[in-house]
């Protein structure tokens, strides 16, 4: 078989050697499955939702508690949204054609994490202003939370993609992919509260952001090539 | 020719007949120093000024803390090896290094823990040194729950493998993330003792205890690895000749 049989589960596109044909297809699947983005972002509000429920509503204790509720509610939705990031490849084996490509298997993975950040990040950074009124957030904290999680979810789809990828060949991932993952997203977690905790109290918030962005440009870095060694093992199982 | 030894040692039969000869010399160099170490540190040690004996926990805790991530780095090194050079043994170090470091780590926390009691009237505190060993410990769990649900041995020796690399390249930013966190948002109320600062008549002992549990971990080591060995190579015909032998 040789490298240009390779058809994307979408009827005439032609998967070319490039990373915006990828990104291409992976936004149009996205588009097509409407649920898989709506459903990360239900889950986020749903469970915001059940935080006041579960505190009890006094204003002031929301507001101490929307920074961190908020970026360990992102955290979950990307993680949960991850395990299928590779899965739908993997089975009809799109994955295995991936990596015959003449082009290292580093753009490809690059080309789905960026169109899964789009997907369920950058919603999720969108629709956070929105929550953070609901959980009573002071208003100076609203912009940097945006920021934050722009940046931070970016950071959390790439670093999540290695665990998705380690796990891609396992019946039941889901539980076995937290644990992987959860540890590793811990510095962006602290970054991203620490902003938005630093800019309710009217201090300076710049160095986190940049500290998130730093994060960010190093998991770009590194990430993909982590994830794309895990492909090529996985694929061996 | 200097590279020999290194070829060698890619041989689990070799390793496994060598250290057959090192065993017995590392569990005598253990057992001395470990009991030395304790009723000097236990007994003779003096007692601390403002902590009374509850400090005496430290012969316990700072080993520990001490290998649990030195142990870390010696699972993603063997690992390392295991990948680049397509080592079998450095995969069985890997494997057997991950429940050993979990279960020193555990062994820090919980002994921090009980120390924490008595020296700062609360078992837990979110410091920084403490978060970032918690982290350590699901990192190792991470590991060891991925080597138990990849059914094929090769593969999740190269997985493992591969996520223990990864968590190297966090540790150290996990660490620092955990440090700033904590100066950023609560006083530095808690210092915990440096063994830099600490007199040479408690120095002595604790030193004696580090080498001591550094003896006493490359003992295990090298047991979990024979064991690991044996059951893998289990079909080829060296391990058939060394069980017929021990019987």
């Amino acid at each position: 078989m040789s490298s240009t049989d390779v058809q994307s589960p979408v009827s005439g596109a032609r998967i070319s050697p490039g990373f915006i044909a990828l990104f291409r297809i992976e936004m149009l699947l996205a588009l097509r499955k409407r649920a898989d983005i709506a459903n990360p972002l239900l889950f986020f509000v749903t469970v915001l939702a059940l935080l006041p429920l579960g505190v009890g509503p006094e204003p002031e204790l929301l507001a101490k508690m929307a920074p961190g509720m908020i970026w360990v509610m992102a955290l979950l939705a990307t993680m949960l949204s991850q395990e299928s990031l590779f899965r739908g490849d993997f089975e009809d084996g799109t994955l295995e054609q991936l990596t015959l490509l003449p082009q290292p298997l580093y753009f490809a993975v690059l080309a789905k994490s960026l169109a899964h950040w789009i997907a369920t990040g950058l919603p999720l950074a969108l629709l956070s202003p929105l929550l953070a009124l609901m959980l009573n957030l002071p208003a100076e904290g609203y912009f940097c939370l945006f920021i934050s999680l722009f940046l931070g979810t970016a950071s959390l789809s790439l670093i999540g993609a290695i665990g998705a990828a380690l796990t891609v060949a396992l019946r039941r991932p889901g539980l076995l992919l937290a644990l992987i993952v959860m540890p590793l997203y811990v510095p962006v977690l602290i970054f991203g509260t620490g902003a938005v905790q630093a800019a309710i109290d009217g201090y300076a918030y710049s160095a986190q952001l940049a500290i998130l962005a730093a994060l960010l440009a190093a998991a770009a870095a590194l990430a993909p090539l982590a994830a794309a060694g895990a492909i090529r093992i996985s694929l061996d199982n | 020719m200097a590279w020999q030894w290194f070829h060698r040692l890619g041989s689990p039969r070799w390793f496994y007949q060598k250290t057959s000869a090192w065993l017995p010399w590392l569990a005598l160099a253990s057992v001395v120093l470990l009991a030395v170490g304790t009723v000097w540190g236990l007994g003779f040690a003096p007692e601390d000024a403002k902590q009374g004996n509850s400090y005496r926990i430290i012969f316990i805790h700072v080993p520990a803390a001490f290998l649990a991530l030195a142990g870390y780095y010696i699972m993603a090194i063997s690992g390392a090896i295991g990948l680049i050079w397509k080592m079998k043994l450095s995969f069985a170090v890997m494997r057997a290094a991950a429940p050993i470091g979990a279960v020193l780590t555990f062994i820090s926390l919980f002994t921090g823990a009980v120390w924490g009691k008595p020296t700062w009237g609360t078992y837990w505190v979110w410091d920084a040194r403490i978060t970032s060993m918690l982290i350590l410990l699901f990192l190792y769990i991470g590991v060891m729950a991925l080597s138990q649900a990849v059914s094929r041995e090769q593969v999740a020796d190269k997985a493992c493998a591969l996520l223990a690399l990864v968590g190297t390249v966090n540790i150290p930013i996990i660490y620092k993330s955990v440090d700033w966190w904590f100066t950023l948002h609560q006083p530095a109320t808690i210092r915990l003792t440096e063994s830099s600062s600490i007199d040479p008549s408690m120095f002595y002992p604790l030193l004696t205890m580090i080498i001591g549990f550094y003896c006493m971990y490359a003992w295990i080591l090298l047991t979990h690895t024979r064991t690991l060995l044996l059951r893998r190579e289990i079909r080829t015909n060296w391990v058939q000749q060394e069980l017929a032998g021990g019987k």
